[in-house]
């Protein structure tokens, strides 16, 4: 068994592509040699911003041996039928073997490959490995590119070591040719390092500054920023990403820690933090009470000869540059209030069709004062809503958002807060775009809460009605998100209102059945009660789909789920269609699961409903069971009406699960077809009936299972 | 005119005294020289970034060996700043280098170049980081890095891959110092008019503060907007006719010119958010239209030199 190292070098890789650089590398790799008969032990992989390494350990020497047959034509075919099939396997005429296949004499190629030498077969992975790799952007470069079908790379490829046990694997790309050397430090070590073992690889890197194992670069950051941290008595702010970045731009790490103008502390903490972490990948560190320091971390590339005294005093200037813009920017921006920065809003497109940014902050500030009028979000003040609604956009056009995009709401919320705006009215502005992901809260402020609920119902809304909705995976507009933060608003505040008609409701209901999915909320479940009269009310539909689900998932439930469909099945199969057809049949065992206008629902329902109360006299002796039935269902709907009247779904469910017995001794013991037609239609009537008064509840027949 | 190499300046090379604004460009020029560089002069009209010097754009395309490196000043309107902020100024140096085929070892040539300048790479902080490089109006992108030093962005370092909306064949390397902060760097100076521009006691604010007044002045407050927009039409008509003559870089100045007037146009801030976006397809137009005029005129001589070649 042999070991293996593969180094592919080039210029700088970007910090973000190397992780899944090093995936890529691994699967590439597994699957070239597993289609050559290799099965790949354990593999490493580890990168640097200049190198991809791979190490692969016990492969055999040699493949093994195999013998592979195929079946051509039959002897007598046509000379162009067998040439071909000689062509496509790769021997010749005399070579191939007849066979006897059903008693017609058969030509059989049989090729026995020999064993080959792994080594061979790495000199042809290597290749196949490299043209093949997935970087999300590469290039072409240097004379080669005179045709555009020269190698792609993310950066110029410029090395390529590979040691199988002691012995070099000689392949080419693109004009470079493997070795056995490596580079050391772009700083600290000139000159080729030559690699006589794996085994030697990483400790003769270290040697010359390479640390080739990005995890342990990543401890190392880690650890040395907060020893940076702590020594001058205080804490690292941690941010993960920010230690793998810092690790994807570096061989040779070295956390300096460097300071600031006390003065820049005036300037909202989160500023300092994105000038310095988003544009200059630095760590930031807090004081021991918690507040932000005049503290940074940068992460320097070399052990400097200076101890990194001047990269300190280079790093400090640059950030002290960022500081001071965004300094400049804070004080412009707050000579004028956001009233007057809001009329700048006039000038930016909200979009074409939409009109400006503007007039949506008009739409959303008289919807706000309509949810807080209408008592939909209770405790808000409705001037306050409307006044925050209306400056909720003003920071985009300051000098500091304009900056930093990513501040949007929070700078506007520090900017009221300066002009002595309410805390509710600079609270609502800061955090009326949440919740943005998953993760974020969601307000629960009740002015906060209409200026978010309102921003996203107008946002979504208005693309609804100009027809730009999201298909596929494009959502240009982020309107799923939108409604995703409209639901958990709703759901979250038990917000009541009517969300949405026509196609957005249905866009609302996707988008709540995926967002239930994670918290166990069977999908077809909302289904199930959405069908019935197209729910608007979110928070209604959520509290009847969990107790639909604590039913269905009882003893009871699961019956009653199978007494339906049995009962669903008889009717369709009988062509049941009531004891009066006045009502046309859309071929659906439920007419109202097609019917969308909400107007008409109501008039059909009225119908059936009607139509249903009309069971006739029995001109016969009912049977036990299906007194009982009848009994039972008489007593049921209008407990199950009323519960859900109340919004008592619990009890509605309670009344279902009373029928459970009597339509199981039901099935048990009548015949529904029977011979005599008045018993036939009266008890096809009554499973009728029971559908209905289970479509009361659930539209049953969109449950699985 | 003599123009002194820093080697031929004796005692300045020999002192650590970190150079004036004019002898590290004489150092680039030097160096680059010595690499088998072009020194080409600015180009004669007002540009926005030095990649715009035909020197680079138009000589991007096509199959043959360019190298050249140039200052070019750049004009950028709304950077202006009445002279009162330390670092923007609304007309700057960019030093460009243009090697094409990109060489093998583009990336150590510029680390050398840097050490010309006085900056040791064991003492201070140099990385590559992840930066592409794009222009839309152009139709050009390419891939690279912005080159820091101590956490400062000092070049921009590109490969080139698109020019004009055509495929580099072959790819072409673009290296663009930026002077004044190198030079800041190199000198330890926060402010830029406090530069030493020649090392006898002339700062960069004696040269400039005054056109940096002046010209944020004009460029803010002062042009005759209907002028511009007059002029801007006019450039407009004027590439067409060039185009339709077929010369082709006069039907590129025109682009330049017109790239210009709009970014005055938009300092004075009479270009709305809705119009804005018409205008830069407009010059797009120009400036692609112009090279692909140029490439039409020289693809024929191309690929009967270069038989491997083509569009």
């Amino acid at each position: 068994m042999t070991d293996f190292l593969l180094e592919l070098r080039c210029e700088e890789i970007p910090a973000r592509m190397q992780k899944s650089a090093r995936a890529d590398l691994e699967k590439l790799f597994r699957s070239e040699l597993s289609a050559a008969g290799i099965a790949p032990g354990d593999i490493t992989v580890w990168s640097t911003p200049r190198r991809l390494a791979l190490i692969a350990r016990d492969l055999p020497e040699q493949t093994e041996a195999v013998s592979e047959e195929a079946k051509g034509p039959p002897e007598g075919a046509p000379d162009q039928a067998i040439d071909g099939f000689c062509r496509k396997n790769g021997v010749t005429r005399d070579q191939l073997e007849l066979r006897d296949v059903k008693g017609r004499a058969t030509y059989f190629a049989v090729r026995n490959i020999p064993g080959r030498a792994v080594k061979e077969v790495l000199a042809d992975t290597i290749p196949a490995v490299i043209r093949a790799f997935p970087w999300p952007k590469s290039m072409r470069w240097g004379a080669a590119s005179l045709s555009t079908e020269s190698l792609r790379w993310v950066r110029p490829l410029s090395g390529i070591l590979a040691l199988f046990g002691e012995e070099l694997v000689e392949c080419e790309v693109h004009g470079v040719t493997s070795g056995l050397v490596t580079l050391g430090h772009r700083f600290h070590h000139s000159g080729d390092i030559t690699i006589g073992h794996v085994d030697n690889y990483q400790e003769k890197l270290r040697a010359c500054h390479v640390i080739v194992d990005h995890t342990e670069r990543e401890a190392l950051i880690r650890e040395k920023a907060e020893e940076a941290a702590r020594s001058a008595g205080l804490t690292l702010v941690q941010d993960e990403g920010l230690v793998v970045e810092n690790a994807g731009l570096t061989e040779w790490p070295v956390p300096l820690l460097g300071r600031f103008d006390d003065a820049f502390l005036e300037v909202p903490p989160e500023v300092i933090q994105l000038s310095a972490r988003t544009n200059q990948k630095y760590f930031i560190c807090n004081d021991k009470t918690g507040k932000l320091a005049n503290a940074f971390i940068c992460t320097a590339n070399i052990e400097a000869e200076d101890g990194g005294v001047a990269i300190v005093a280079g790093n400090e200037k640059v950030l002290a540059a960022r500081l001071s813009d965004a300094r400049f920017f804070w004080d412009v921006d707050r000579r004028k209030t956001l009233e007057e920065h809001a009329k700048g809003l006039q000038r930016i497109t909200f979009h074409e069709k939409l009109g400006t940014v503007a007039d949506k902050v008009e739409r959303v500030a008289r919807l706000a004062r309509w949810l807080v009028e209408q008592g939909i979000v209770k405790g808000a003040d409705a001037d306050q809503a409307e006044q925050a609604a209306r400056l909720s956009k003003a920071d985009l056009v300051t000098e500091m958002v304009g900056e930093f995009p990513e501040l949007q709401g929070l700078m506007g919320g520090y900017y009221a807060r300066a002009e002595d705006l309410p805390d509710a009215v600079a609270d609502a502005i800061r955090d009326h775009y949440k919740p943005v992901g998953q993760g974020d809260g969601v307000p629960a402020a009740p002015v906060t809460v209409a200026v978010a609920l309102a921003d996203k119902l107008d946002t979504l809304q208005g693309f609804f009605s100009i027809d730009e909705k999201p298909s596929g995976s494009k959502d240009p507009f982020a309107l799923r998100r939108a409604a995703l933060g409209v639901i958990r608003i709703l759901t979250e505040n038990g917000l009541r209102m009517s969300v949405a008609e026509g196609d957005l409701l249905d866009f609302f209901a996707d988008r709540l059945k995926v967002q239930q999915k994670e918290a166990g909320i069977r999908h077809d479940l909302i289904d199930a009660v959405f069908a019935l009269g197209r729910e608007n009310d979110l928070v209604r539909l959520l509290a009847r789909v969990k107790a639909l689900q604590s039913f269905v998932e009882t003893e009871d439930g699961t019956n009653l789920l199978a007494g339906y469909k049995r009962a669903a099945n008889i009717l369709k199969k009988e062509d049941w269609q009531g004891l009066e057809s006045d009502i046309a049949r859309t071929g659906e065992e439920d007419p109202l699961s097609e019917v969308d206008d909400p107007d008409l629902t109501a008039v059909i329902a009225a119908k059936m409903a009607d139509r249903r109360k009309r069971l006739p006299e029995l001109s016969y002796e009912p049977e036990p069971a299906e007194k009982a039935l009848i009994d039972a269902l008489s007593e049921a709907e209008p407990r199950a009406s009323a519960a859900i009247e109340q919004e008592d779904f619990e009890g509605a469910m309670a009344a279902l699960a009373s029928l459970r017995a009597p339509i199981d001794a039901f099935f048990e013991s009548v015949i529904v077809n029977a011979p005599e037609t008045e018993k036939r239609s009266a008890r096809l009537a009554l499973l009728d009936n029971f559908r209905a008064a289970v479509h009361n509840v659930a539209d049953f027949s969109r449950i699985e299972g | 005119m003599t123009v002194f190499s820093p080697s031929a300046m004796g005692f300045r090379t020999m002192t650590k005294a970190p150079k004036s604004f004019q002898d590290m460009i004489l150092a680039l020029h030097d160096y680059w020289s010595a690499q088998g560089c072009l020194i080409l002069q600015p180009y004669d009209m007002r540009v926005g970034a030095g990649t715009f010097h035909t020197a680079t754009t138009l000589r991007a395309l096509g199959p043959e060996p360019w190298n050249a490196a140039f200052v070019q000043p750049c004009r950028r309107p709304t950077d202006g700043r009445y002279g009162e902020n330390p670092n923007r100024l609304q007309h700057y140096y960019q030093y460009q280098v243009i090697l094409k085929p990109s060489p093998p070892d583009l990336q150590d040539l510029y680390l050398k170049s840097l050490e010309v300048i006085g900056i040791d790479p064991l003492k201070h902080d140099i990385r590559f980081v992840e930066d592409d490089w794009e222009s839309p109006t152009l139709g050009a992108w390419g891939l690279g890095w912005e080159v820091w030093c101590d956490g400062m962005e000092v070049t921009q370092f590109t490969y080139f891959q698109q020019m004009g909306g055509y495929d580099c064949r072959p790819v072409a390397g673009e290296l663009t110092y930026g002077l004044e902060r190198l030079a800041m760097y190199i000198q330890n100076v926060d402010n830029v008019y406090d530069l030493d521009f020649n090392g006898r006691g002339v700062t960069y604010g004696d040269v400039f503060l005054e056109n940096e007044k002046q010209m944020s002045k004009w460029n803010f407050e002062v042009a005759d907007t209907d002028a511009l927009f007059d002029l801007f039409n006019k450039a407009e008509a004027e590439c067409r006719n060039a185009l339709d003559a077929d010369v082709p870089i006069a039907a590129y100045e025109q682009a330049i010119e017109a790239s210009h007037i709009f970014n005055l146009l938009q300092a004075r801030g009479v270009i709305s958010v809705q119009e804005r976006a018409s205008y830069m397809g407009r010059v797009r137009d120009l400036a692609r239209g112009s090279c692909e005029a140029y490439m039409a005129k020289e693809k024929d001589r191309w690929a009967a030199k270069y038989p491997e070649w083509q569009a």
